[in-house]
Order: C-alpha cells, then sequence, then structure tokens
C-alpha cells in the first residue's frame, strides 16, 4: 500500500479520517501541507524509498540540550521539572545514549532540591509535593540508578506523604487538597513498590476505586463516569498490574477497546473513540497490550501470539518515524504540531514497543527501517528500561519497609480488600 | 491531558488588582520583604530561561510562602503568579489559603475563575479551583451554563465533563441532562463524549432494566447508524449497553442488524454481529433447546466474520481478529466440515514461556 503510493495515499488517507469532524481539520489539514511532515518526503531520500530513518543524532541533541538549558517557552513547565528530567533521560536511555556521571549526579542533587520536608517530590524546589513528579523523579533517578540517585529518596517521608494523600474511598489526591484521578493510584503505586514501602493497607480499597474505573466502553476514566481515555486506562492498568488485580478487570472487553483505539490510516493510536491520532498515546495505548498479554496469559489464555503484541506493529512504527519526527530533533504529536519532550518520550517508549515483543525468556524483534533504528526495550508498566526496574528493586528489597500501619492521626479506611501480594505486581520479568 | 509542553506563551490577562507592571523591587509597596531566589543549586539542569517578570514575581512569591504570609498584597501576587503560569498547583493551593484567610468575595472569585478557564481550558488546577469554590459557596446555579460555554468551544473538554459530571451528582440536577446530550449529538454524532454523557445519565437515573427503556436507546442507535454508518461510537454504545444483560437478550436485534448489513455495512457492524454470536453460544451452554447443529452453525458464522475482519475489512487489528477466532474456537471446539483451516499466523499452541 505505501510503497506504490507513496505521499499520496497518505495524504489522502489523512484528510479522510480528518474530513468527517469539523472546521478544525481543514486546518490541521492546510499544516500538513505546509509543515514538516510533507517535506520530509521531498528532502529525505529515505522516506521516499520507505525505509525511514530515526534521526537519531538529531533528538540526541536535543536532549543533550534540554537537559540542561529550556527556553522561556518551557515557563509553562516551572511546576513539572522532574517530568523533563525523566522525559529526557529515559529518551536518552531508549536511544541507548550514556548519560555523563557529572550529569547524573548534578539530575540527583537538583532532585534533592525538589523533594518535600514532609515527604514526596514537588515540581521544583520550594514547591508543595505532587504524585506526578514524584513519579518522574523516582523514575529519573532508577534511570540513574547509582546509588547517590537511590540514596535522595527518603522513603520514610515519602511513605508519610502517600498517606497523606490517600482517601477513604481508596483512591488518591494528587496533592494536598488537589484533584482525584486515576494518575494518582499509578503514581503512588509506582513509587512505592520500587522503593519497597508498598503495604497492602496503604492500597486498601484502591482496587476497588479504580476498577469502578473500566466503562461500558471497556476502557478507562480518570474518575467514574467518564469517557475511556488512554492515559488513564493506562494509568489504572497498569496500577492494578503493580497490585496484581488486573485480572479482576474485564480485560476482553479493556483488550477489544484499546485495539479499537489504533487508527486504520495513520497507524498511530488515537486517545479516545473518534478523536484524532496523537503520537503520545503511541505509550498510553500500545502499551496496553504488553500488559494484557501478560494477563491473559496469567488468565490461562492458550491462544495468545508468540511473536506479536495484538497491535499492528508496523502500521505504529511508521507512523511514529514518518510523521512524528521534527527534522531538527525531537518528535512530536502529529503533522504540524511543535516537538516537545513530552511527546518525545512518549513516541520513542511507544517505537521500543512496536519494536520489541516479549521479556527476558522470549523475545521477538520487528525493526522498521535500519537496523539502527532500534531503540532499547522499555518496561510496560514503569516505562523505564527493565534493567533499570530489576536493580531499583533489588536495590530497594534490600531494606525493611518504613512502617505497616497508617500514621497516627490519620482518619480510618474501611477494611475489605484482601491482603496484597506486594512482591507478585512487582516482578514483571 | 497530560503536562504538555505548548510553546504557545498564555495571553496577558487583566486582573482588577494593585499595579505590578513594574518589577517588584521597585515597587514601595513590596519594599519591606526580601525576594527569594530559586534554588536550583549550583549546577543546574532543566534550566528555564525565565523572563524578568516570571523571576521577580516568584522570588517575592516564595518570600511570602516562606513568612506564610496573609495579606491583601499577597492575594494579587498569587494572580500574577497564575497568569505566569497557571499550572503551578503550590499558588493555587496558597490563593485558596488567602481567599479563607482573608474572608475574600467569593462570588468575585467566580468571575475571576470563569475569566481564567475561558482563557485555559485544558489545566487541571483550574478546574479543581473552581470546584472548590463552587463546594464553598454550595451555589452550583452558574455551573451547567458555564460548562455549556465551554463545551460549544470544545464539545469535547474531558476536564469540563469532569466537573459537569460532578455538578450534576453532586447537586442532583439530571434533569435536562439527556436534552442537553441529545442536542450535542444533533451537532456532532461522532461526539463519542457525548455519547459517554448519555449512558452517565440514563444509568444514574431510569437505569437500563427497563425493556421500554433499552428498546428506546437501540432505536436512537440504529437511527443514528443510520444516518453514519461508520460512527464507532453508535456501535459501541449499542454494546456497551447490552453486554450485561447478553446481546442477544433483546429480541429480534440480531435481525435487525442483519438487515442493516446490506446497506450500512462497517467493521463496527461485523464487530457487532461477532458479538453476538460469541455470546449466543455462550448463552447456548445454559439453554437444552439450541442443539448440536445449530452451535456449530453459530459458531462457523462468528469464526467466518473473523476471518473477514482479519483479512479484509479490518486488517489494521489483523492480529486481534485472529486471536479472537483462534480463542473462539478453542473454547467451543473444532470448525464445520465445509470451512476452510485457520489463516497461518504463528503457532499459537501450546505454553507460552511468558514468565
Amino acid at each position: 500500500m505505501w510503497q506504490r503510493d507513496g505521499g499520496q495515499l497518505f495524504k489522502k488517507n489523512f484528510f479522510f479520517s480528518f474530513c468527517v469532524k469539523r472546521a478544525v481539520l481543514r486546518c490541521l489539514f492546510v499544516h500538513f501541507l505546509l509543515h514538516s511532515s510533507y517535506q520530509l518526503f521531498v528532502i529525505n531520500p529515505s522516506f521516499l524509498c520507505f525505509r525511514p530513518a530515526l534521526l537519531r543524532e538529531q533528538h540526541y541533541q536535543y536532549l543533550k540540550k534540554g537537559l540542561r538549558h529550556l527556553s522561556d517557552a518551557y515557563e509553562c513547565l516551572d511546576a513539572s521539572r522532574p517530568w523533563l528530567c525523566f522525559w529526557i533521560l529515559h529518551s536518552l536511555e531508549l536511544l541507548e545514549e550514556p548519560i555523563p556521571t557529572a550529569v547524573a549526579s548534578d539530575v540527583c542533587q537538583f532532585l534533592a532540591r525538589c523533594q518535600s520536608p514532609t515527604g514526596g517530590f514537588a515540581g521544583g524546589p520550594g514547591q508543595h509535593a505532587h504524585l506526578a513528579p514524584t513519579y518522574a523523579a523516582v523514575n529519573a533517578l532508577c534511570i540513574i540508578g547509582t546509588e547517590e540517585a537511590y540514596n535522595v529518596i527518603n522513603r520514610e517521608k515519602l511513605l508519610d506523604f502517600l498517606w497523606s494523600v490517600k482517601q477513604p474511598d481508596g483512591s488518591f489526591v494528587m496533592h494536598v487538597g488537589g484533584e482525584v484521578d486515576v494518575r494518582s493510584a499509578y503514581c503512588a503505586a509506582s513509587v512505592a513498590s520500587l522503593t519497597n514501602i508498598l503495604t497492602p493497607k496503604l492500597f486498601e480499597d484502591t482496587t476497588n476505586w479504580i476498577l469502578s474505573c473500566q466503562n461500558w466502553e471497556g476502557g478507562l476514566s480518570g474518575v467514574p463516569g467518564l469517557e475511556a481515555h488512554g492515559g488513564y486506562t493506562f494509568c489504572g492498568t497498569a496500577a492494578l498490574v503493580i497490585l496484581g488485580k488486573e485480572h479482576m478487570l474485564d480485560l476482553k472487553a479493556l483488550l477489544r477497546w484499546v485495539v479499537s483505539r489504533q487508527m486504520r490510516f495513520e497507524g498511530g493510536f488515537q486517545g479516545r473513540c473518534n478523536k484524532l491520532v496523537d503520537g503520545c498515546y503511541s505509550f498510553w495505548q500500545a502499551g496496553l497490550l504488553p500488559l494484557l498479554h501478560r494477563a491473559l496469559f496469567k488468565e490461562g489464555e492458550s491462544e495468545l501470539s508468540r511473536q506479536r503484541w495484538m497491535f499492528e506493529q508496523q502500521a505504529l512504527q511508521e507512523y511514529i518515524l514518518l510523521c512524528c519526527q521534527n527534522p531538527a530533533g525531537g518528535l512530536l504529536d502529529k503533522p504540524g504540531k511543535s516537538r516537545d519532550f513530552y511527546h518525545t518520550c512518549y513516541c520513542l517508549s511507544g517505537l521500543s514497543i512496536a519494536q520489541h515483543f516479549g521479556n527476558m525468556d522470549l523475545h521477538h524483534e520487528m525493526i522498521l527501517g535500519k537496523e539502527e533504528n532500534r531503540l532499547a526495550p522499555t518496561h510496560p508498566v514503569y516505562n523505564i528500561c527493565p534493567e533499570k526496574v530489576s536493580q531499583a528493586l533489588q536495590h530497594f528489597h534490600r531494606l525493611p519497609v518504613p512502617y505497616e500501619n497508617k500514621p497516627p492521626g490519620k482518619a480510618d479506611t474501611a477494611v475489605k480488600e484482601p491482603t496484597v501480594d506486594r512482591t507478585q505486581g512487582c516482578h514483571y520479568d | 491531558m497530560f503536562a504538555s509542553a505548548s510553546s504557545v506563551k498564555v495571553a496577558a490577562l487583566t486582573v482588577n488588582t494593585p499595579s505590578v507592571n513594574f518589577n517588584l523591587k521597585y515597587e514601595k509597596e513590596w519594599a519591606d520583604l526580601e525576594p527569594v531566589p530559586q534554588d536550583d543549586g549550583p549546577n543546574p539542569v532543566v534550566k528555564i530561561a525565565y523572563s524578568e517578570k516570571f523571576s521577580d514575581v516568584y522570588d517575592y512569591f516564595r518570600a511570602l510562602l516562606k513568612n506564610d504570609e496573609r495579606s491583601d498584597r499577597a492575594f494579587a501576587l498569587t494572580a500574577e503568579a497564575i497568569e505566569l503560569n497557571a499550572a503551578n498547583y503550590t499558588v493555587w493551593h496558597y490563593r485558596r489559603v488567602l481567599l479563607q484567610a482573608l474572608s475574600k468575595d467569593l462570588r468575585e472569585e467566580m468571575r475571576y475563575i470563569t475569566a481564567i478557564i475561558e482563557e485555559q481550558p485544558k489545566n487541571y488546577q483550574v478546574w479543581h479551583h473552581r470546584r472548590m469554590v463552587v463546594e464553598w459557596l454550595n451555589d452550583p446555579s452558574e455551573e451547567l451554563e458555564f460548562i455549556a460555554d465551554i463545551l460549544s468551544q470544545d464539545a469535547k473538554n474531558y476536564h469540563a465533563w469532569q466537573h459537569r459530571q460532578w455538578v450534576i451528582q453532586e447537586y442532583k440536577l439530571w434533569d435536562n441532562e439527556l436534552k442537553f446530550v441529545e442536542n450535542l449529538l444533533e451537532d456532532d454524532v461522532r461526539n463519542n463524549s457525548a455519547w459517554n454523557q448519555r449512558h452517565f445519565v440514563i444509568s444514574h437515573t431510569t437505569g437500563f432494566s427497563d425493556p421500554a427503556i433499552v428498546e428506546r436507546e437501540i432505536q436512537y442507535c440504529l437511527s443514528q447508524i443510520r444516518k453514519a454508518p461508520h460512527n464507532e461510537s453508535a456501535w459501541n454504545y449499542l454494546k456497551g449497553m447490552l453486554q450485561d444483560r447478553g446481546l442477544s437478550s433483546p429480541p429480534g436485534l440480531l435481525e435487525r442488524v442483519l438487515e442493516l448489513k446490506e446497506t450500512h455495512c462497517s467493521p463496527y457492524l461485523l464487530a457487532f454481529l461477532f458479538d453476538c454470536y460469541e455470546d449466543a453460544l455462550e448463552n447456548s451452554n445454559q439453554k437444552e433447546n439450541v442443539g448440536e447443529e445449530e452451535r456449530k452453525d453459530i459458531l462457523r458464522k462468528a469464526l467466518e466474520i473473523c476471518d473477514l475482519l482479519a483479512n479484509e475489512k479490518d486488517t489494521i487489528r489483523k492480529e486481534y481478529w485472529l486471536f479472537l477466532g483462534r480463542s473462539l474456537e478453542n473454547k467451543s471446539g473444532s470448525r464445520g466440515p465445509s470451512d476452510k483451516p485457520p489463516e497461518p499466523s504463528d503457532p499459537a499452541s501450546g505454553q507460552q514461556e511468558m514468565s
């Protein structure tokens, strides 16, 4: 299909999928004609003969610079600086670019300044702790993986922080005085499991709350009642995997929902039914397939493939490589959009998922284009490299869990959940 | 939705506060306060090249925070800080502390937050702040109209829908919501958020147990499908509504869908047929009046659809449809005598080696 028609079919398919929606799409189509993706076909011969290249060197320079300096366009992310660390470090580890020791140490020291005296990490020095930068900081430190990095985390205070945001109904607010949605459960479960501070009581009723987010569409919403959405579905599902409770979801319905989110023309994924494709969903949505594959396997499903995930891996790689790369480095949502570090991280993470099937014991690669396009594999629960997950778990499991029960003064939560086997969810491989 | 780095800067918003147009260090009003520069350390990473104004405002904000100052100038400064970065949740939290400590006019705060949301409708903090103010006032009377206005600009804004569902549930404002949903679906029958809201309203009011309601909804779906056959939302809604009770439970539904197949076929219609057949097979285990021949026939039809979807009508989901076919076959026994062998994909039998 691609070879015969080159750019024409590509543009036509884009337009087809768009033109069922309103005037917004006309703008997108114009952008598309004017902007980089169209030009890529003309400028870059590797695209014309359909051996798309990952622009490694360009992405590397973009990331290397961003790790140190960001323009004032990033003022809007001044409360998300640990995220910037994670997005950039994870992108570099996927590209298998080493982090110089001095830089790694500087990141450690910066994240230490983002740690709140009352526990958890904040969006920047002096700000209040928040589960999202906490997730990002812990992941970034685990990517660095040195003793210095691990030692930044004050585990006792982190556990205090998690208790301080825990709600009686099993959910978590994102920060003290903040909003509830399913991201918080994932952030909490991720950092608690990696740093070995996870106790059954901490996640009492969380399973049931997350399950209540699965809706009539089969996916999960941010809070019960809302539309199924890729980001929230990933967070809820991955959190349940960590808690060892993913089998309690309607896995078949979830599977049907997520595979239906791959766009038949673009090859990438949409975040919600009847919305547009976006490169970041290459991870949030496609990343669900490894999770579901394992979940179904654990449930005794005998007909699972031993070579492929249940999405079109080649089509996703095509979308990312052909449509989501900025020629000057960095990746993006869709043609016509600007590059940013968030999209760089999640497009590359999705590309990795699409390239690698299996785990340590069973591994099958499908690299589109040159062998140099190969990225490092990523762990589908934590989205850092699997070796970094194992290494962190090893390190922190040598340390004792700070405490089991809720701290004094914390309101009573209902005792309903059976005991959580905290080791099962941790060891994905 | 997730922290995305738009390179477009926020347009300036004029707020009715004491003048802070110049550097604060030149203002008499702030002379007593020593600004606190950000402590990024000696070798910063992800260092943002803040504008002079940004640094200035936040240096003074940090000073106020350090002293826990509860004053009008602090309150005014939070508006400046928000204008520079509306995602700074620490500033919003502090503003709420001040709203209460200074007994500020919450009606005025509603006007403020209304303006901010209109400018930046895709931000978590602004919507959470509005929710807090509505709760404090215990007054949802402006909400449905306000949210409707935001939705008129972006009919799928997730935060807006979240706020809307909260308001409706908290203050029991169900009465006109189904009509609201229907109007949105008339504007755009492919608006999945509206379909979701339809499900939300019905499941919290009449529920889906009443056969009259189910029939009404089936008719609604089929009528939308006739108008736009390739609208996945309508098909998902039909299935989603029925799946708990079984797709084969409404009498005549399969026949109505088969009728549509001739003129309004789509991958979604075919998938729905597959689901009906699969459901029939599952239920036939409990029913004695479904003979072996009939079961085999249903299975054959289901597997035919899988093959059709995998190889022709929905090839992007080929791996999935092949899996479903193998799985169904495995559960129900082998294919009928007239059928072709399964499409070769890869060996999928036996134990997997995934740990």
